[in-house]
């Protein structure tokens, strides 16, 4: 019972830092129907910006933990941001129209290019940062397994709720939300009512990566060992989160996300670690071919 | 005289704006390379590395602003005129090119280094014109062909272990069980949208690689299997001393004993296995399924419309495309004589699919060039090596902005109905 508390509380850790990401996904494929398969990319560069911003804030002397925190998470979303703004618009925005997978090779593209760039900027090695929150909190004790919870843990899901929150009121109560859902339906009768379609859009991809941005940070603080190769699983698995909750859905990427991250927190405690992967791609196959739109997903007709 | 000089000012503009977007970007990444120093990270700033950043995106920026605007279009429609200059020269180059291949190991300048790239360049253009029949012609993207690969290396190394078997046997066999694979794990998949599908084929990709890695008491784990053996020619080993009673290949061909005879061979092996695959490519296009397929990649709910199987069409592509794939990945085996996991990554699959796309999806000359170009000069000057990759990533963006149909070459249709437009 402790056991199974313990990878409770990892994978809803886990899972937290998934549906971060996994947002990204779903709202992009909301809104302009590919895979932006750089996600993943994104937020390992998050993951080194926040590494970088705590090193220097380290060596000027900002030694208060919430302070230098709070100032790395917005460092970090805001270069992250910079980051997918220029992804959107290299990579993505001239090939609107163009034929049906060229975005997703174009994609892979700026994932093969962000990883070596990273890769030959910062070097091949593993980078390890020494804990910057230390502590837990004991949950359960019953003499031989204790069930804790760090203080890391527990700020990375608190973030997760309050982003989560704020992003839901964000799509649902401002301008900017209606805009962005009314480009998602129809980009041609958006443009008519006189929205910015491709501000929209950018917006829609500043957003996503500042998520990332925030997932790099939490991966930083929870493992304390990031490399250039990051992005690529995570990237995988958040897509599946956001396939998992119905692609398109905010509520689903998350529920999608703490899904993953529960069911590799469990295979890896139950079953095998070295197959947890494996675990996590078969439901990806399994979901695609079973019921595509997910849990939470609207179906799609597809016409000619 | 005005307009000239307020386009060159709106380019400056936009090259400085990018100039700054760049540093921007590159501050942070670049500038501040964090360096590891006995466990503890130190922050080693390159200032330099950042300025040159900033000044090539400033003047590259400012050579495609004016060479835009003297263009005066942004998109360029249809083949280009080198794809276009090149298809006119296509009938003699081909013919060509497979000449210079067929005697290349007996040009004076061919030394070992040489036929040892020339092998590797023929076993990636085997490869991407076999996944050039899945993604070129099916219109399938397959970001897993690599799996398909390791199944054919690892076919050929489990057979001679197990059974003994050698490479001529284990050959058509690592082609049969390459696309029996292909045939169980693209059946499920198939009816899925183009781009869920390419996510899936990727996962199926990693699922074998992590198996591989895993399951230790078949594949050896990370350490890999080795002692494949070595093709031979009808029997005779090239090599020194032969087992009693079998003749060494260099003794029946009456030539001295030299290692390069075996590299040699090697190179007509895959050689004649390139231009077989090449061979079943030109007749697939030309027959009924060549057409299914070409019809379903152009749109294919109307292709379902006119009665095209679909499942049974795109799984035919997929699994000769796995088959050649378990070809190349045989041979790959016991060329190398050792296969492990790490051969067999994802990074493989997106270069084989970057030559296919730099190439021009459904052509055959035009994928030799991009191979060449990608493999082969990269194999040739070592130094390019850090950048290699780097240069893949933004190749594969600048292509699909540029020319999606390919720098060489641009689909189209084997047949239609009435004159070219």
């Amino acid at each position: 019972m402790d056991y199974f508390l313990q990878q409770l509380v990892n994978g809803l850790t886990l899972g937290a830092i998934y549906g971060l990401i996994a947002i990204g996904y779903t709202m992009v494929y909301g809104i302009l129907g590919m895979i932006n398969f750089a996600h993943g990319e994104v937020y390992m560069i998050g993951a080194f910006l926040s590494m970088i911003c705590l090193l220097v804030l380290g060596a000027v002397g900002i030694t208060w933990i919430p302070f230098a925190l709070a100032i790395t998470l917005v460092i970090a979303m805001a270069f992250a941001a910079a980051y997918g703004w220029t992804i959107e618009r290299i990579a993505y925005r001239p090939l609107r129209g163009s034929f049906r997978l060229a975005p997703l090779i174009s994609a892979i593209g700026v994932s093969i290019f962000l990883q070596n760039y990273v890769q030959l900027a910062q070097g091949a090695r593993p980078k390890p940062i020494p804990p910057v929150i230390s502590g837990r909190v004991t949950l359960l004790d019953t003499g031989g397994l204790t069930v804790a919870m760090s203080y890391t843990q527990m700020l990375i899901i608190a973030i997760t709720i309050l982003l989560l929150v704020g992003f839901t009121w964000l799509i649902t109560s401002t301008p900017l939300g209606r805009a962005q859902r009314a480009t998602e339906q129809d980009q041609t009768m958006a443009a008519l009512v006189g929205i910015d379609v491709n501000r929209t859009i950018s917006i829609t991809f500043v957003m996503g990566a500042a998520l990332a941005a925030v997932a790099g940070l939490m991966v930083t603080l929870y493992y304390g060992v990031i490399d250039f190769f990051l992005g690529f699983l995570a990237g995988v698995k958040a897509f599946t989160a956001a396939v998992l909750g119905g692609i398109g859905s905010l509520p689903g990427a998350v529920l999608g996300g703490l899904l993953i991250g529960l069911i590799e927190a469990f295979w890896s405690g139950y079953f095998s670690i070295e197959y947890k992967d494996v675990a996590v791609f078969s439901i990806l196959v399994l979901v695609l071919i079973f019921r595509p739109t997910g849990l939470l997903g609207r179906p799609e007709i597809e016409k000619v | 005289m005005a307009e000239t000089s307020g386009r060159f000012a709106s380019a400056i503009k936009e090259a400085l704006l990018a100039g700054l977007l760049a540093a921007v970007l590159a501050l942070p990444i670049i500038g501040l390379k964090t360096v590891d120093r006995g466990g503890r990270l130190i922050i080693d700033p390159q200032w330099t590395a950042v300025a040159w950043c900033i000044g090539i995106v400033i003047l590259g920026r400012l050579l495609v602003a004016l060479w835009r605007s003297r263009a005066g279009a942004d998109v360029v429609k249809g083949p280009g005129r080198i794809a276009l200059a090149f298809q006119a020269q296509g009938k003699w180059l081909g013919p060509l090119l497979i000449g210079f291949a067929a005697i290349l190991p007996f040009m004076p300048f061919a030394d070992r280094q040489i036929i040892d790239v020339g092998i590797v360049v023929l076993t990636y253009v085997m490869l991407a014109w076999g996944l050039n029949i899945v993604v070129g012609l099916a219109g399938l993207l397959d970001l897993g062909f690599v799996a398909f690969y390791a199944v054919g290396a690892y076919t050929v190394a489990l057979f001679a272990l197990h059974l003994d078997l050698g490479f001529w046997v284990a050959l058509p066999l690592a082609g049969v069980f390459a696309a029996l694979f292909g045939v169980l794990l693209g059946f499920p998949v198939l009816r899925l949208r183009g781009d869920y599908f390419a996510i899936v084929t990727l996962g199926f990709g990693e699922i074998i690689r992590i198996v591989l890695i895993n399951w230790v008491e078949v594949t050896g784990g990370p350490q890999g299997l080795g002692n494949i053996p070595r093709p031979t020619l009808f029997g005779m080993p090239f090599a020194r001393t032969a087992p009693p009673g079998v003749t060494p290949a260099h003794e029946f061909l009456g030539l001295e004993f030299n290692p390069v005879h075996r590299v040699i061979f090697f190179y007509y092996i895959i050689l004649v296995l390139a231009l077989l695959t090449a061979a079943i490519a030109i007749r697939l296009r030309r027959l009924p399924i060549g057409r299914a397929w070409e019809a379903l990649r152009e749109n294919d709910i109307a292709a379902q419309a006119l009665g095209i199987n679909r499942t049974n069409a795109k799984l035919a592509a997929f699994a000769i495309g796995a088959a050649i794939a378990g070809f190349a990945g045989s041979f790959f085996g016991t060329r190398q004589g050792f296969i492990s996991p790490e051969s067999f990554t994802f990074i493989e699959s997106a270069i084989i699919l970057a030559i296919v796309v730099l190439g021009g999806m459904g052509s055959l000359l035009g994928i030799v060039i991009a191979t060449v170009l990608i493999i082969g000069l990269p194999e040739l000057f070592r130094d390019l090596q850090e950048f290699r990759m780097l240069g893949f990533g933004a190749a594969m963006v600048l292509i699909m902005i540029w020319r999606p149909r390919g720098i060489l070459s641009h689909r189209e249709p084997t047949v239609r109905l009435g004159a070219k437009p």
